[in-house]
């Protein structure tokens, strides 16, 4: 009795180290954060487009699957995000909806007049408003919204090749089934 | 070619390392003199080795040798000579080589001092130190090498984050290591002594000076970096709960047991399995910080370029090095006999309270600081553990252990009187009393607990000086006699008072952190801005070039009744190479209370944002450290560290008298 | 992850300037702003990971102080202003973990260790104090001897 409580120590730091080799997992990042907002309805909001006409607002976005991306012309990985955003409008014919974050008209205008818009409609969210409702911590963030307005995914971070393939395509798939 | 003979230098001290670790070990089980002579000039020659390579890169950093990477991304050639040096160990890799150098720098102290130590003993804590020197130096050369070079070297390097470019934390780094490192020397005794299944009053002789000189530096080490913090910021914080802090406090805290309890190993025999136990926590917990700074698995502050390659090798060292340790601890340390039996009440009691009350709290701060990843690693929810739960977990804790610490002294070995105890007391909770009532009535309807806080480090420090009188019979035999005592007590009796006064000291400048007063606004010039009976006033606004940086430098004038008392400038610092902004505080350190004043962006129409800041003996938290630092240098230089030659024979006679 | 940690960074040092709450923003009633400084003082900033929005000086940061702000003029108790705020960033924000299963762990580990570890004291000082009262006493040239070593030590 007396000699397991010896073991003890080691027993419990390995029972540490396995939690250690869990937090080492390949993928995981610390910094990622998952959104508060994942099964909830889009929380609302009404934003003048920055073509001009109608506005876009959540109750506009009903009854479709929806992919609303924020971005900003002074965001650097944005632009590392951007050449994948076309790929997805042209190749995928996605309908990309933009929300211009924190910026000025002028500032999106020339951003996306030099580099191509990939997005069908975007609103402007001057303030960031909009952002805080859904919870943005980081531009670019895109979110995946189902056909009832639930929004069911979030990705921080700039959209590269392998996690529209692995991930953004089969939920869309799966989603647009349903 | 320096930086290659640096390279190879290094190389060459893991093969020696290699050396030290295995050929020690052996001649110590088969009692082979030679074999075991070997453990010290090995040790010498990898102080040598590593030192070389230390030299090697500090010279690359000094004479700006932009052909090699990592100068590149840390230094600059505008950047001044200090922080050229220090930014040796402001990155990654350098820090891991400060990190080897101390422990090859510890090895060969504990070669060149260990003359009177047992020969097996001595070539197996050298051996051990070895070991942790051939996992840290392969990771170096395999994860973090310093010495690789580039074809194409740029004209100039990204330079040193601006915010590490100052005097405190250029030593910071230093300091901690050798706290961290320093432990190393404590658990090669802890390992050595399971390998030889024996631990006596000489061990713990032998042990307690190096744990000590560790724990000194880890204490300034820390209240250092918390220094840098206060002074750095602009708002006067100066403990986050950060995971990084919490790193260098938890083996501080287990450090602390540990040389509490070497007392008892050696005053009384007992408690050995529990103090080998507390040697080789303090230590994996070093390692351990190591782990969590170094590998990304939590975020942090202050955490270095994250790698995983890196993790995965730390997480292998901290298996080997303390996976191995414990396992030998479970089977060995049930055959240590315990000697001395003591009651509940008594100074051995007192020490192992304190001993349970410091664990436990590095126990809640390890569980606070890595519950996220726990719960994340088993796919739960993401949380965060902040100042809050420290607080209303760490503090609690606190209060017993300041009351032990004013009491336990006063305790008899092995059977105490605790009502002659508190009868002795009587005059620290007078103090106590005194100070809570005056501080309630000053602060009144302010913080309680705060109030209480300050009492208690009142008792606390009382306590200390009442079992000083109490050694000095002052007022019970004549003055003169009383003097005589106070000269011949036992510097380790200086030392104890020092530190529990100084713990004190720091205990009251946290407790009043309550008290200090914040006022923010924008002051245009020639405005006046008033907080604690001092009127600030912003007399002028200059832009003035320094080595590196240009600076907004803002003249303060302060004054208390209309007499002027300090002019203060504070600035804001623009760094051209980082585009990067920081602001140094102008701060008027008093016993009583600092004021601390920054300056913040300006409105564009002549007015400038100041933070001003009244924080009544704030200083007071890194004075106490500084003393708690004290007194174990003072503990340190007790002659009886340096008669240990005989002791182990005395103790050996005490083994056979009990035969 | 690794361009965007970047430029988080970036933007991090970027906002340094800005030190946690600027005159500008605070509320006019004094009642109503210590209300709000206590409240983000519990609140973490999202992008510069342990730091609370009070301590703060990024952009995401400010936001939230405003926010928090707003609805506290808004007429919002301070749980209901925390609420919407979590609502939106979830419990991470929360510098204070709350207490719910998943972190009962946390919460009660502390009690746990202190009273496991002063119960294991008690029983190993009783069962020493035991043997040592079931041994023979020594005879009084050792305890002579026993002593004057003692004596030795302490001195």
């Amino acid at each position: 009795m007396r000699k397991t409580l010896y073991l003890l120590p080691v027993l419990l730091f390995l029972v540490i180290a396995g939690y250690f080799a869990l937090g080492l997992q390949p993928g995981r990042d610390p910094h990622e954060l998952p959104s508060a907002l994942i099964d909830k309805p889009l929380p609302d909001f009404d934003l003048p487009a920055l073509a001009g006409g109608p506005n876009i607002s959540n109750a506009s976005l009903k009854g479709q699957v929806a992919v609303i991306n924020f971005f900003a012309s002074w965001c650097v990985p944005c632009k590392i995000e951007h050449p994948v955003l076309m790929r997805l409008a042209t190749k995928e014919k996605l309908p990309l909806i933009g929300i211009a974050y924190k910026d000025a008209v002028e500032d999106s205008q020339r951003e996306l007049a030099k580099g191509g818009d990939p997005y069908v409609r975007i609103g402007v969210d001057r303030k960031g408003a909009a952002g805080f409702d859904f919870g943005v911590y980081g531009v670019p963030e895109t979110y995946v919204v189902d056909k009832s307005g639930h929004i069911r995914k979030r990705f921080v971070g700039p959209l590269n090749a392998d996690t529209v393939e692995k991930e953004l395509l089969p939920l869309l798939r799966e989603l647009n089934r349903s | 070619m320096i930086i290659e003979l640096g390279h190879f230098a290094l190389i060459l001290a893991l093969a020696v390392a290699l050396v030290q670790s295995v050929v020690p070990v052996i001649g110590a089980a088969r009692h082979d003199h030679a074999w075991m002579a070997v453990a010290r000039p090995a040790a010498l020659a990898q102080f040598l080795l590593v030192g070389l390579a230390m030299a090697a890169l500090t010279f690359a950093y000094v004479t700006s040798d932009f052909t090699v990477i990592n100068v590149i991304q840390n230094s600059h050639t505008d950047k001044p000579l200090l922080y050229k040096v220090s930014g040796v160990w402001g990155n990654h890799e350098g820090s891991m080589l400060l990190w080897v150098f101390i422990l090859a720098l510890c090895s060969a102290a504990v070669a060149i001092f260990s003359g009177n130590l047992p020969r097996e003993l001595r070539a197996r804590v050298l051996a051990v130190q070895g070991m942790i020197s051939v996992g840290f130096l392969l990771f170096i050369l395999f994860t973090s090498n310093p010495f690789l070079r580039t074809a194409n070297p740029p004209m100039n390097g990204h330079g040193l984050n601006p915010v590490l470019q100052d005097p405190g934390l250029a030593f910071h780094p230093p300091f901690l290591y050798l706290g961290y490192v320093g432990f190393s020397v404590s658990f090669a005794f802890a390992v050595a002594a399971l390998i030889e299944g024996r631990v006596d009053a000489a061990w713990a002789r032998w042990v307690r000076p190096w744990a000590l000189a560790s724990w000194c530096a880890l204490t300034v080490g820390i209240a250092l970096g918390s220094w840098w913090a206060y002074y750095t910021l602009g708002w006067g914080g100066w403990w986050f709960w950060d995971p990084v802090e919490n790193a260098s406090f938890m083996p501080w805290l287990v450090g602390t047991a540990l040389i509490h309890s070497a007392i008892v190993v050696e005053k009384r025999d007992t408690l050995k399995s529990w103090t080998i136990l507390l040697a080789i926590i303090t230590f994996s917990l070093s390692l351990v910080g190591t782990f969590l700074v170094r590998s990304g698995v939590l975020t942090s502050v202050h955490a270095f370029a994250v790698d995983p390659a890196r993790g995965t090798f730390i997480l292998l060292l901290l298996l080997v090095a303390i996976g191995g340790s414990l396992s030998l601890y479970a089977a060995r340390a049930p055959a240590l006999q315990s000697g001395g039996v003591f009651a509940p009440i008594s100074r051995e009691g007192a020490l192992v309270l304190n001993n349970v009350l410091l664990t436990s709290a590095a126990a809640t701060v390890f569980l606070g600081t890595l519950y996220p990843l726990f719960l994340d690693a088993v796919g739960g929810p993401k949380i965060t553990v902040g100042p809050p739960y420290f607080d209303t977990t760490f503090g609690p804790i606190m209060v017993p252990v300041l009351i032990a610490v004013a009491g336990g002294p006063l305790l008899a070995w092995k059977r105490g009187d605790l009502l002659g105890a508190m009868q002795r007391l009587w005059i620290a909770f007078a103090a106590a009393l005194l100070v809570g009532l005056g501080c309630l009535y000053a602060t009144y309807g302010g913080p309680v607990l705060a109030v209480l806080g300050l009492a208690l480090a009142a008792f606390t420090a009382m306590g200390a000086v009442v079992e000083w009188t109490d050694r000095v019979k002052l007022f019970r035999i004549p003055l003169g006699e009383s003097a005589r005592r106070a000269l011949h007590l036992p510097r380790s009796a200086y030392g104890m008072t020092l530190a529990h006064i100084g713990l004190a000291v720091s205990a009251a400048g946290i407790a009043a952190a309550a008290f200090s007063v914040e006022r923010i606004e924008v002051v245009k010039l020639g405005a006046t801005l008033d907080i604690g009976g001092y009127t600030m006033r912003l007399a002028k606004v200059d832009e003035i070039p320094g080595p590196n940086f240009v600076a907004e430098d803002a003249t303060v004038e302060v004054t208390r009744n209309g007499a002027l008392v300090w002019v203060a400038h504070p600035q804001r610092r623009f760094f051209e190479v980082q585009q990067q902004t920081t602001s140094l505080t102008a701060i008027r350190s008093g016993v009583f209370a600092d004021l601390y004043i920054a300056v913040g962006e300006s409105d564009g129409q002549g007015g400038w944002t100041i933070r001003a800041y009244h924080k009544p003996l704030i200083s007071w938290i890194w004075l106490g450290a500084l003393i708690m630092a004290g007194g174990g240098i003072v503990s340190l230089s007790d002659r009886r560290w340096r008669i240990g030659a005989a002791a182990r024979q005395r103790g050996a006679a005490v083994a056979q008298a009990a035969e | 992850m690794r361009p965007l940690l970047a430029a988080l960074a970036l933007a991090a040092s970027l906002a340094l300037p800005a030190m946690a709450v600027e005159p500008n923003e605070r509320l006019a009633d004094p009642v109503l702003e210590a209300r709000a400084r206590t409240l983000s003082k519990g609140l973490r900033c999202m992008v510069c990971q342990n730091e609370s929005i009070d301590e703060s000086g990024a952009d995401l940061a400010r936001d939230v102080r405003l926010k928090l702000r707003e609805r506290l003029t808004a007429g919002d108790s301070d749980a209901a202003a925390m609420q919407f705020i979590v609502a939106r960033y979830g419990k991470f924000v929360l510098l204070n973990p709350p207490v719910e299963p998943a972190t009962y762990v946390l919460w009660f580990s502390p009690v746990v260790i202190l009273g496991l570890a002063g119960t294991g004291i008690a029983l190993t000082i009783r069962r020493q104090r035991r043997a040592a009262a079931a041994a023979a006493p020594l005879d009084p040239a050792e305890q002579t001897r026993l002593a004057a070593l003692m004596q030795e030590s302490d001195s």
